[in-house]
Order: structure tokens, then sequence, then C-alpha cells
């Protein structure tokens, strides 16, 4: 990581859109497992995720964004199949 | 050379004319009242280009004094007392984000009790927030440090808090020099901040959420920028004197480089003290005074050899640190002359409220330090002077 001497002063952020390097996924406590056998891609998940942490392709639910799931698990609460369970972060 | 005559806060009100800023944002309250209503009046007689935003409290002000700067403009206000401490999250914030704004504060005391007269626990309090502090001693300090004070931000991308005492200086009609329009423009030039929200070609983002992985290096800059401060002040009072023919630097000595004993003040009891001094010198005793100006960042190397030849020093504290090992101003000095020196230092603390320090309080504070540097013993080495 960078010293002192090679931020912008100020806490300033000269990127543009550069949050996308900030990967908040090591916030998480809990990891949402998404079981494709009872998965009926209802895309209730993928409404819900409040960080667009899950990855839908041609309307089918592919996976979990672990760079940015801060684990806050609305998509294992909100899956009407119970597809999603949330396990420890080891 | 214009000489006036004016009290402390319409020399602000009039050094602020002179400066023409982009933004003032500001709420009355006594006894800085005077000087943002005097300049309300510039501004609605059009003498000056500002936009002048009347806020709802003084959290507002210092709130909108942030947006603007950040916005790129030179931002100016002023406040004192309770008006200062509702202020309190928003100075961190204006500091934190290195934005150069320049607030007169006419130093007066907290309440309870209410009380509207001088002491210096307003922004003594607020010694910790990363502003840069400069006390002035009468009008004319007060006019000149206001204008340096724009120079010193602006290089140090810092925000600066040019104090005089409440009411002493605030109210007191002095004679004032001013300086030509034209010379000051020169001297303070336009600002070109180096990011600004309105830059739109170059986008910033200003205040996001810091966490510990880079909070620390944020708060490494500002200690590294307060340290590089104190040069800025002296190269900025050294060029004030080429315009003005009134140089100044961190502190100033009066009858010191001789003297056994020295007087630590700041603000307008320096006056007071250069008379006991001179008072206390007929009298075979070497006194002498060390005015200091700059508060923050602390000039302990000036400090310290300013009074590396004394028997004894004292303090004079305009505030109370409450439970503390003495007042704000002694313990930082006498932090800054540990070991290095062998002077006994103590502390008084005067003046609360407005109490009013006298020529003969001073006097009784040089007899008490003669009585240390002769007999090498310290009674109490924290005081209250001036009290029943």
């Amino acid at each position: 990581m960078k010293g002192w001497k090679e931020i912008p002063e100020g806490g300033l952020i000269l990127e543009p859109g550069n949050s996308v390097e900030y990967k908040t996924g090591s916030w998480r406590a809990k990891r949402p497992v998404l079981d494709k056998e009872k998965c009926i891609n209802c895309l209730i998940c993928w409404i819900c995720c409040p960080e667009a942490s899950i990855i839908v392709e041609n309307e089918e639910v592919k996976g979990i964004n672990y760079d940015y799931c801060k684990g806050c698990g609305i998509c294992a609460n909100e899956c009407p199949k119970k597809a999603i369970n949330m396990e420890e972060e080891k | 050379m214009k000489v006036l005559g004016m009290n402390g806060d319409n020399a602000v009100a009039y050094a602020m004319k002179q400066i023409n800023p982009d933004v003032v944002a500001g709420y009355p309250i006594t006894p800085q009242t005077i000087a943002i209503e005097k300049f309300s009046e510039y501004v609605a007689d059009g003498e000056v280009d500002t936009e002048f935003i009347a806020t709802e409290s003084e959290h507002s002000a210092m709130s909108a004094c942030i947006g603007a700067s950040a916005a790129g403009g030179r931002v100016m206000t002023s406040t004192a007392s309770a008006g200062l401490a509702f202020m309190w999250e928003m100075l961190y914030i204006a500091a934190s984000l290195r934005l150069p704004i320049v607030m007169s504060v006419m130093n007066r005391a907290l309440s309870a009790p209410i009380n509207i007269h001088c002491d210096h626990s307003d922004s003594m309090g607020a010694r910790d927030s990363g502003w840069i502090q400069i006390h002035g001693e009468n009008v004319q300090e007060g006019y000149d440090n206001l204008i340096q004070a724009v120079k010193i931000a602006e290089s140090a991308r810092l925000p600066v808090m040019p104090c005089f005492d409440g009411f002493i200086v605030s109210h007191a009609v002095e004679r004032l020099e001013v300086l030509e329009n034209e010379k000051l423009k020169k001297f303070v030039g336009a600002y070109k901040p180096e990011h600004s929200l309105l830059d739109v070609e170059n986008p910033a983002t200003f205040g996001p959420f810091d966490m510990y992985d880079y909070y620390m290096e944020h708060k490494m800059q500002e200690h590294e920028a307060m340290k590089k401060a104190l040069k800025i002040v002296k190269d900025v009072g050294k060029e004030y004197e080429k315009i003005s023919g009134r140089g100044y630097d961190t502190l100033s000595k009066y009858r010191l480089d001789d003297a056994d004993i020295a007087l630590i003040a700041l603000g307008s009891t320096a006056g007071t003290a250069r008379d006991a001094v001179d008072s206390m010198r007929k009298k075979g005793i070497n006194a002498g005074l060390l005015k200091l100006r700059l508060f923050r960042p602390f000039p302990a190397e000036d400090v310290k050899n300013a009074l590396k030849n004394m028997k004894a020093a004292a303090v004079l504290d305009r505030s109370d640190s409450f439970g503390a090992f003495g007042g704000p101003v002694f313990s930082e000095l006498r932090s800054a002359l540990y070991k290095t020196s062998n002077v006994e230092i103590v502390n008084y603390i005067y003046g609360l409220g407005g109490r009013d320090i006298t020529s003969e309080h001073i006097k009784k504070v040089i007899s008490e330090l003669d009585g240390i540097s002769k007999t090498g013993k310290v009674k109490e080495y924290v005081q209250y002077l001036g009290v029943r």
C-alpha cells in the first residue's frame, strides 16, 4: 500500500470511478454459498443485493462476486428456495 | 500611507474588503458581530465581489465555507466563543480536507456562567483541530495578521485562525495603518487551488470515507504540513515587512536578550507586560518579555532559543485546561524546553471572562520570578492570578 507521500493530500480522490478498486469483500464475516441444484433463477437475490454482487448471465444466476460481497445475507434471507447458505468465513 | 482610526472588528472587515474574497459565510456573535456586519455592508454597497452567505448557525457558516473552499474559492469568515465551539466538528473537516479558509477569532470566554468578555478558552479549545493559530496584540496586528493569514493558508494548504482579544482589541479604536489596495492585492495574489470541485476537466472527490488503511497516512500529511507551516509563517512575515514596514516572526522579544527572567504572554496582555517589565527594570530586576505570536504550529525551537539564558520564566495563560498541569501555553512551552534548559517555568492563569490584568499583577509575577531565580525554589507551579 502507498505511503503518506504518495497519496493526494486531504484524502482527495483524483481518479473518477475508482471505487471498483476497493475490494469490500474483505469486510465479510459470512460468505453466501449458492446451491445451483435448488436455484430456480427467480433473480430475487439479484434484485435485492445492495452491492450488485450476484453474477447473472442470460437471466441465469452464475455465482457471487466475492470481491465486493460484504456478506450482509440479504440474498440468503430473501431466497424463496433457500438456495443460498451463509457460511462462516475462514 | 493611509492612517485610519478603527476598532479591531472594523479593521478585520476593512482588510476583508481589500482582500475581496470569493465567499464569506458568517453568523454574528459578540464580540465578532461588528466585523461580519460591517463586511455585509461592503457587500450591500457593491464595494466587494464577494458572495455573502448569512447562515443560520456557525456550524452552517463553517460548512458553507468548506463547500465554497472545496469549490475553489478564496473563503473567509469570523467567529468567537460559543460560535467557535459550535463549529467544532467542521473545524477538523476544514483542516483535514486541507482547505485554506481564513477565520478571524475575537477571543471570548465560553459559558457557563455566560460571559461575553475576553479569554482564550475558545481558540485554545480548538488547538488540536489542525488550524494554524496566530495571536495579535492590537488592532494593527489584527489587520496585518489577517492579510498574512490568506497567504499562509494558501501556501500551507491549511486553514488559519488569526486571533485577537475580544473587546480589548475588537472594540477599542486605535491608530491603524492600512495598505494601498494595489500593494495588498499584489501581496495576496490570485488564488489558484490545486484541485477544486468546479474543475470539471479534472474531477476530484472531496471527503470520501477513509478506513484504518489510509486514515493514518492522511493524518501524517497534516502533521507534516503543520511542521512546514512554521517556515511559511516566517517567510510571509518577512515578505509582509517589504510592503508594510512591519515585519513578523513566530514571536517577538522585548528586553529579553539581556534578561534573567522572562514573561511569556500572547495577545493584548503583552502591552501591559512591557509596561511592567520597564517598571521592574528601573528597580534593578532584569525582566524581559516573550510575546508569542504563533501558537499553532508551536515554534518550539524559537522559544528554546529565546529563553535559553533565563533563570526563571512565567507563562501567562488566559485560559485554563482544567485538570491539566497548567494552562495550554504553559504545558506546551514547558514540554518544548524539557531537558534542553534549566530554566524554572511557572504558570499564571489570569484574565478569565475579561478579568482585568494590570501592570501591578504582572509586577507581582516578576517579583515572584525574581525570588525563584535567586533561591531556585518554586512554591507553586500553577496559580491563578487576580482571583479573590
